[in-house]
């Protein structure tokens, strides 16, 4: 099993702060680690927000790695379904259920 | 290797630029760059207007120095943008001489005619800022949706069956039951329901951009707000209604109509757009600056020799079609829908229009049209044309088709509405329409698949109107009922608008499933309006462009209130999907040139082989032979209809079966339900082979197979 790291957002993901988010979900792809992207405290994510997630499961799958998404908000799930990003991802409620799941 | 053109060249208010690429028009990003260029050929000057989001002043205002022209294009790159949190026009500076065609005026901040993503009207209904000096805005948008392995489906022509709906109608009542009520993802919350239905085509009334407080007023009749709801006022020809996403005021209308048109793609169902490119939501003289106007007035707009604006659409201007750059505007707008969003065709409205050249006079081959049906892009995309325009030109049958465009065939829906109210004069003219009209459309060689049939449209009755009402009743919409058309050919069945006699509900009823039966059994492809199929009223108004309310929006309790309609839509339905001799692409030939001892079609009369005996012109039965549409397995069954539009009962002498066939009986509108309607596939055998008895007002439909 692959090593997994996780990586928290804050409240908002969008063109201020993706390149940062980007930017640590591939430090921790490439390691070789699988990623999971804390979304608890997270309200709003913009169109390049939904990008940096898409981006990452690619790159992650590339490498034969997860990219996982934990705690999503109701709003947040309300964007990503709507415009279909959902059907990419696997989601979890908590970091526990994360973590059994790919034990 | 690294590009060496990547880097800026100039300097501007802290900005870092280049010269742009021409071409493509708009906005376009690469790397950490937006191209904007922008075309006007009478233009002396011109300035890119940046804002940041939904702010009132822009925070720059950079011109395009004279090194970022070329030809009649204005392009610069610019560097570093934050696009996600921009928002651009332009102001256009050249002469106002409006008697020689020109408005410009470089006060205004004027909208890219190639905007793909719009702002400022983003959730419906709410109030804009009526003071901003920029209504309509500009975005930046990525075009980097994950379609997988999603293309249009290019389904054969002759097998749609297209449902013409409205996205705000559609699920904007309360019953409707879904979340994201009248919008796109409304309508994937109800795939499972058009499935259920049988359609496998959407045709989406206008969404493009529009501005649905247009015209906006108070209904001096009932008080309420009335609005430009249909949409048949284009803002932009490139960019989504933004009001129609429920994401719409996060400005991901983009991705979310991208993701409907992926999701009825994995269900099997197409999407047809309504196109509106025969004018422009800046109406006339007194109409206001969005883009159009400002930005190439006289290349953009028909105008009479005097400067004023021609109005072949009824609605104050008319675009400029045939001219080389408005030409090229529609197409690379159609081939940017078909390729950005995948979108399986298009229905043109008032497209005579398209067809006439600069000075309104219609062209026998007009480039416009030739462009679009020898388009590559669009090689396979379906082209539908209303046929006409509000200057009287009607080219019904004789649309410029070079073999690629169909047509909304109002003379099926004429024909068939006088034939449902018991109209003598009629038959021969509803001959034509069943069998895909040969008199239109065979001489040009175009084949069935050049006709759209359809009994009701957005514009006018419903189909329960239709047999509710004989006069339109729009006094709500605040026009005196002046507007929307007066020759219906309804009936009413014996009272005006809702009834409670039980006798005229029945024929009601019944005079619906007769329409829809000769709809589904017509060659040709039928068009469905959304709503019929679970007999929606709009009160007899017959043209509800602005009633944003209930008298608009489907009631979704009618599913239950009229149920049998509902199940007599989806089993008739799924009998056309069933019988393949229902669906012919070519004409029928009326003879046996495979010799299997029957004719592919035979019209009857209530005497078999005698089409000439009936009673007042309003009885008629036709048969298909199903050995035409292939041999041994792949053969389909006869069917057999008899259609008795007088008021009394008569019997149809039945046509004599090859020796191990026999008549099943699929459909019988004078029955009560269930009996007005079987499973397809399951129809019972009936007792006497020789005869059926047609009711008043009443279809049946039999199905020639071998017996069980």
């Amino acid at each position: 099993m692959n090593n997994i790291e996780s990586y928290r957002l804050g409240k908002e993901l969008d063109s201020f702060n993706y390149q940062e988010v980007q930017d640590c979900i591939l430090a921790i792809l490439d390691k070789g680690y699988c990623a999971v992207l804390d979304m608890t405290d997270c309200t709003y994510v913009s169109s390049t927000g939904l990008r940096v997630l898409l981006y990452s499961k690619k790159v992650a799958a590339s490498k034969g790695l997860n990219f996982l998404l934990v705690g999503v908000s109701n709003e947040v799930k309300d964007i990503m379904e709507v415009t279909g990003f959902n059907n990419f991802f696997e989601s979890f409620s908590t970091m526990e259920e994360c973590l059994e799941s790919i034990k | 290797m690294h590009r060496i053109d990547l880097f800026p060249t100039h300097e501007y208010q802290g900005l870092k630029l280049r010269a742009g690429r021409p071409y493509p028009f708009g906005a376009t990003v690469f790397g950490n760059m937006v191209n904007f260029s922008v075309y006007s050929r009478y233009a002396t000057d011109c300035t890119l207007v940046l804002f940041h989001n939904r702010e009132e002043k822009p925070f720059i205002e950079i011109p395009f120095f004279k090194e970022f022209r070329l030809g009649n294009v204005f392009s610069m790159i610019v560097f570093d943008l934050d696009y996600e949190n921009i928002e651009y026009g332009f102001r256009m500076d050249g002469p106002y001489q409006p008697e020689e065609g020109h408005r410009f005026d470089k006060s205004k901040i004027l909208l890219d005619p190639y905007a793909k993503l719009i702002v400022g009207r983003d959730v419906w209904g709410q109030e804009p800022n009526w003071d901003s000096a920029y209504q309509y805005r500009a975005r930046v948008v990525l075009d980097d949706f994950d379609w997988e392995d999603d293309q249009p489906l290019e389904t054969p022509v002759n097998d749609l069956i297209i449902y013409e709906m409205h996205v705000r109608n559609f699920t904007c009542g309360a019953a409707a039951g879904v979340k994201h009520r009248g919008t796109f993802a409304g309508i994937i919350e109800k795939i499972p329901y058009l499935l259920e239905l049988g359609v496998n085509c959407v045709e989406l009334m206008p969404i493009h951009e529009f501005d649905e407080f247009e015209n906006a007023r108070v209904s001096p009749v009932d008080g309420r707000q009335l609005c430009n709801l249909w949409g048949y006022s284009n803002v932009g020809f490139f960019a989504p209604k933004a009001a129609y996403a429920s994401s719409g005021r996060f400005s991901m209308q983009v991705d979310e109509l991208k993701n409907l048109v992926k999701r009825l793609h994995a269900n099997g169902i197409e999407v047809i757009l309504d196109v509106v490119f025969n004018h422009t939501a800046e109406g006339n003289e007194q109409g206001p600056y969005i883009s159009y106007r400002g930005i190439d007035n006289k290349t953009y707009y028909m105008l009479t020799p005097d400067g004023h604006y021609f109005n072949f659409s009824g609605c104050g201007n008319t675009l400029n079609c045939n001219n080389p750059n408005v030409r090229d505007m529609i197409v690379e707008s159609l081939r940017y829908w078909v390729t950005d969003y995948h979108i399986d065709g298009f229905r043109f409205d008032l497209a005579a229009i398209l067809g006439r050249d600069q000075n309104g006079n219609p062209m026998s081959n007009p480039p416009l049209l030739e462009s679009l049906a020898h388009d590559p892009i669009l090689g396979k995309t379906k082209l539908i044309a209303e046929a006409w325009d509000a200057g009287g030109l009607y080219q019904v049958g004789s649309f410029p088709s070079w073999g690629r465009w169909a047509e909304w065939n109002g003379k099926f829906r004429d024909s068939i509405r006088r034939f449902l109210k018991s109209d003598p004069e009629v038959l021969g003219d509803v001959k034509e329409r069943i069998t895909g009209s040969p008199d239109l459309y065979a001489s040009q060689k175009r084949g069935i698949k050049a006709s759209v049939n359809f009994v009701t449209a957005h514009d006018g009755f419903t189909l329960m109107d239709l047999v509710s009402y004989n006069n339109k009743h729009n006094e709500a919409n605040g026009e005196d009922n002046r507007d929307g058309e007066d020759n219906n050919n309804s009936w009413n069945c014996g009272c005006e608008g809702h009834s409670n006699d039980p006798d005229i509900n029945r024929l009601r009823h019944q005079q619906v499933k007769n329409a829809i039966s000769l709809l589904m059994v017509s060659q040709g492809i039928p068009m469905v309006l959304s709503g019929d199929e679970m007999g929606n009223s709009q009160q007899g108004n017959n043209n509800a462009y602005c009633q944003d309310n209930e008298i608009a929006w489907l009631d979704w309790n009618d599913l239950e209130r009229n149920a049998d309609i509902f199940r007599f839509f989806k089993r008739i339905i799924r009998f056309r999907r069933l019988h393949k001799v229902l669906r012919y692409e070519d004409h029928l030939s009326y003879s046996d040139y495979h010799h299997t001892g029957y004719p592919d079609i035979s019209w009857h009369g209530v005497k078999a082989w005698e089409p000439e005996t009936g009673h007042n012109n309003l009885t008629a039965a036709f048969m298909l032979n199903g050995q035409y549409v292939g041999t041994g397995d792949a053969a389909d069954d006869f069917i057999y209809v008899a259609m008795n539009m007088h008021w009394e009962m008569h019997g149809f002498e039945l046509p004599q079966l090859p020796q191990d066939m026999s008549w099943h009986v699929f459909a019988n509108t004078g029955m009560e339900p269930p009996q007005d309607i079987s499973e397809p596939d399951e129809e019972p055998l009936i007792e006497n082979q020789h005869e059926v008895l047609v009711g008043p007002r009443a279809i049946i439909i039999l199905v020639g197979k071998k017996r069980r």
